[in-house]
């Protein structure tokens, strides 16, 4: 039961990893890529180290695999983050299927200035408290 | 924070005094002590919120791997199969994160599920905008999005 349970582990998380490495092929432009990469690779990951922590069954290899796990979680978004703004504003190109942009209208490229959108009808409204950070 | 503190010293002190040094001796003091500081909250004011914190925790856990496993699921569905059903874009969602902290955490948890990626905080720290693969059905994922920072939320304040 264990054995299969730790195979079936093992096999989906590789498949995942799989996955991500023919999403990089396939996928047309920067940001899917960086979809399919991130986060199929860290799911990939997360279970292949449940397997390991399954198979050895002791306190210091579960804690070790744990804490590549945390460690995956924390660090795999901001890297995915990072790369992804600084490909957009550098000038990637969108896929041509792409529906929507709402950042670039909202983005002055000459002062590198990000808009809410949201000033002139909200700004009115809200009142400010003591507790809002600058 | 002071009762997370004091859930580890009640489980140091169950370790020490059982004689029995572990990991799993360690959970199991942790369980006793947390049983301890519920039955002690309403007296004591500076563990006030922290047990209520620990099943808001374990449900955000149960409710973020469900949406790990199904985004993945579409993704990696969309990636093996040859015709493109995705229809990528940008919105922007309006943040009711206000601290650094906050938005980070909140950015960061978008950016951990599949489908979705962000991109950049506007200066005034208002609207996350966020990079999406799937845009067919925009409420629905708005409604997700939202549903995932305020679950997120409820664990920080």
């Amino acid at each position: 039961m264990i054995e299969a349970i730790k195979g079936a582990l093992l096999l989906t998380g590789s498949l995942f990893m799989l996955l991500a490495a023919v999403g990089l092929l396939r996928l047309p432009d920067l940001l899917t890529r960086m979809h399919a990469t991130t986060k199929a690779a860290a799911l990939g990951v997360i279970l292949i180290m449940l397997a390991a922590a399954m198979h050895f069954a002791e306190v210091g290899v579960v804690a070790r695999s744990f804490a590549i796990i945390v460690f995956i979680l924390m660090t795999a978004p901001v890297a995915a983050h990072v790369i992804g703004r600084a490909g957009y504003f550098v000038g990637s190109r969108l896929w041509s299927g792409t529906v929507k942009d709402e950042l670039r209208p909202n983005y002055d490229p000459l002062t590198h200035e990000l808009k809410s959108g949201l000033e002139t009808q909200e700004n009115a409204k809200r009142q400010p408290r003591a507790t809002d950070p600058d | 924070m002071t009762g997370a503190i004091w859930n580890l010293l009640l489980g140091l002190a169950w370790v020490l005094l059982s004689g029995d040094f572990t990991g799993l001796n360690l959970l199991v003091g942790m369980v006793f002590g947390y049983i301890a500081l519920v039955l002690i909250e309403p007296q004591v004011s500076a563990l006030k919120g922290y047990p209520a914190r620990i099943p808001r925790i374990i449900r955000f856990l149960g409710f973020f791997l469900k949406e790990l496993v199904q985004a993945n699921l579409r993704v990696a569905f969309d990636i093996v199969t040859p015709p493109w059903h995705m229809q990528p874009g940008v919105i922007a969602m309006p943040l009711s994160a206000r601290t650094e902290m906050e938005i980070t955490m909140v950015a960061n948890l978008i950016s951990l599920t599949p489908g979705t990626l962000s991109l950049d905080v506007s200066d005034d720290r208002k609207v996350l905008y966020i990079h999406a693969m799937f845009l067919d059905d925009e409420e629905e994922l708005r409604r997700n999005l939202k549903e995932m920072e305020h679950r997120a939320l409820e664990l920080f304040r």
